[in-house]
């Protein structure tokens, strides 16, 4: 039986989030004295070691990203919480700040000295103005108390917009802007919020790095996959019985995350699809579901783990439904910066509707592999890039529920 | 009511503070009133269209009027085969109104939105950001009875 181990989650039920002094005595905040005490550079090495990925799904090593910022000479650095977690069937991020606020501002402040930045942003969702209320006051506390030392963090909002959680575009909107991602180069550890060296990491990873410097990169470097070392926090929906989140070592199986963790299928029914990393993730049919989480492995069949969301469908949905409802959240997300994103999702929703309702052709489905494959190499930023990959696996794996749509 | 010029000013010295005091004034008026748009670009010094550009980029936003209360349905994929279409249903019903309506009386305005995170609960609705899950359409009318 596969176990839940909780790392990000540590505290989940154990402390009251709002109660500084209970995360202090739960060990809070010795990591960032620690980290103070150590060399900024020898520190940057310890998180490389531990071998930590980025959460929001790039999968990006985390202590090399920290390294390209440490490096550049700067009057003023920045440190981004990327809190916008907008990828639909997700919410573990809003998990990790609404039950342990403190230790994401501990990592934040943890990374501020490790590359010289004494400014963090949490830009967090329009969506979760509760949460915003929970970071604030951590905030507060977290001052009051002289914790954080000279290290300051600010909340900004998002307002609704997808493209905001693209680390250029995020950080467009701190700066006021319309929300449309950069061209790069240069990355934001180079040029980012206000053309000041920037690292923008996920909520999950921020979480992370406080236990990595408790317990060591050894140790955290042994748990689950091997190049994806850790924990995965995994958000359940669709047709499972129990739609909820766990906290996973990264070598669990699909299987046993539907299965096991999930209860397996609601109503006795049969599998029939599961989409993983949210509405932009690939769909992976039954034959692929013995692949384990990790970054690597979904790379392997084709797919991707990004944000940890797992959408599960029973036999009796239709494919072609799914995909086309996906296919209108992005035309409608895209920024229209860049043509095939701006045009092709418009026409991939199109095609979608006509396939959807019963009006398409061979043809047509042929017309989407070929714009899908453009896109994912034209488009300027993930979001377009990413925007094909549930029409195109679906045409590759659930090519009957088109043919039966086929006029 | 806080004045919009008064909210505009709180913010205008805060570096990127465009987006915050669009925030600030929704949570008065619900929407953001097209004058405080141009109250915006003179107060953070920047041209009008780029101010207007903002506003409308955002779909949280609503530049013009909108009712008191405003009520989102989550149409992504998880909510989508867990029947956010019933509850569209429903609160078309009752309320009298089509999607991105306002009610006669400018109680509530009805409008889809995209994921907003609570999909352990599929179908979801929001009342002015306050999630509402596990819905059904019968839940539907005592919940609006809460405004
Ligand atoms: C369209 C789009 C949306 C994204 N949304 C998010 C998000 O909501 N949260 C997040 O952490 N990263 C998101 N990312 C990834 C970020 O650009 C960036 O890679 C990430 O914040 C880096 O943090 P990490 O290295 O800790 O993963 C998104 C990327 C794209 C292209
Ligand atoms: S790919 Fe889409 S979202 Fe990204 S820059 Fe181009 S238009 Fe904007
Ligand atoms: S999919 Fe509807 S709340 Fe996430």
């Amino acid at each position: 039986m596969a176990e839940e181990m909780r790392i990000v989650l540590r505290n989940l039920g154990k402390i009251d989030p709002l109660k500084l002094d209970e995360y202090i005595a739960a060990g809070g905040y010795k990591s960032l004295e620690k980290a103070r005490s150590m060399d900024r550079k020898e520190l940057i090495e310890e998180v490389k070691k531990s071998g930590l990925r980025g959460r929001g799904g790039a999968g990006f090593n985390c202590g090399m990203k920290w390294s390209f910022s440490y490096g550049i000479d700067s009057d003023q650095k920045y440190v981004i919480c990327n809190a916008d977690e907008g990828e639909p069937g997700t919410y573990k991020d809003r998990t990790i700040m609404e039950n342990d606020p403190q230790s994401v501002l501990e990592g934040m402040a943890i990374c501020g000295y490790a590359i010289g930045a004494n400014k963090g942003y949490i830009y967090c969702r329009g969506e979760y103005p509760y949460v915003v209320e929970i970071l604030n006051k951590a905030i507060a506390q977290a001052k009051d108390k002289g914790v954080l030392g000279d290290f300051d963090i600010e909340v900004r909002m998002g307002a609704g917009a997808y493209v905001c959680g693209e680390e250029s575009a995020l950080i467009e909107s701190i700066e006021g802007n319309r929300g449309e991602p950069r061209f790069k180069p240069p990355f934001p550890p180079v040029k980012g919020l206000w053309q000041k060296p920037t690292i923008v990491n996920n909520v999950e990873t921020f979480a992370n790095i406080p236990v990595i410097l408790e317990k060591g990169a050894d140790w955290y470097a042994g748990i689950g996959a091997s190049n994806y070392p850790g924990t995965k926090v995994v958000t359940l929906t669709g047709d499972v019985n129990n739609r909820t989140f766990f906290e996973v070592p990264t070598n669990t199986t699909i299987r046993e995350v539907i299965y096991e963790f999930g209860g397996g299928i609601k109503g006795g029914k049969g599998f029939k699809a599961v989409q993983i990393g949210g509405t932009s993730g690939c769909f992976i049919p039954e034959a692929n579901l013995d692949t384990s989480i990790d970054f690597d492995s979904m790379g392997k069949i084709g797919a991707a783990l990004g944000s940890g969301a797992v959408f599960v469908m029973d036999e009796s949905r239709n494919i072609v439904d799914v995909v086309e409802r996906i296919s209108k959240f992005f035309e409608h997300e895209s920024c229209g910066k860049c043509t095939p994103c701006r045009e092709g999702t418009k026409r991939m929703h199109e095609i979608m509707g006509r396939l959807n309702n019963g009006k398409g052709t061979a043809n047509d489905v042929a017309l989407l592999s070929k714009l899908g494959k453009v896109m994912s190499k034209a488009c300027l930023c993930g979001l377009g890039q990413a925007a094909p990959a549930p029409v195109l696996t679906t045409i590759e794996h659930f090519k009957a529920d088109y043919d039966a749509k086929l006029v | 009511m806080a004045d919009y010029k008064y909210i505009i000013n709180k913010y205008k010295f805060i570096p990127g503070g465009l987006i915050e005091a669009y925030h600030a004034i929704q949570r008065e008026y619900s929407y953001i009133p097209e004058d405080a748009v141009l109250a915006a670009s003179k107060a953070f010094d920047i041209p009008y269209a780029k101010a207007y550009g903002v506003a409308t980029f955002y779909s949280y936003f609503k530049v013009g009027k909108r009712g008191k209360n405003v009520i989102r349905i989550c149409e992504s994929a998880p909510c989508h085969v867990a029947g956010a279409a019933d509850i569209v249903a429903a609160l078309e019903k009752e309320l009298n109104i089509k999607m991105g309506e306002t009610t006669a009386d400018g109680k509530f305005t009805l409008e889809f939105t995209e994921c907003v995170g609570q999909c352990q609960a599929t179908p979801v609705i929001t009342i002015n950001s306050k999630p509402y899950g596990d819905l059904s359409p019968d839940k539907i009318p005592a919940i609006l009875a809460e405004y």
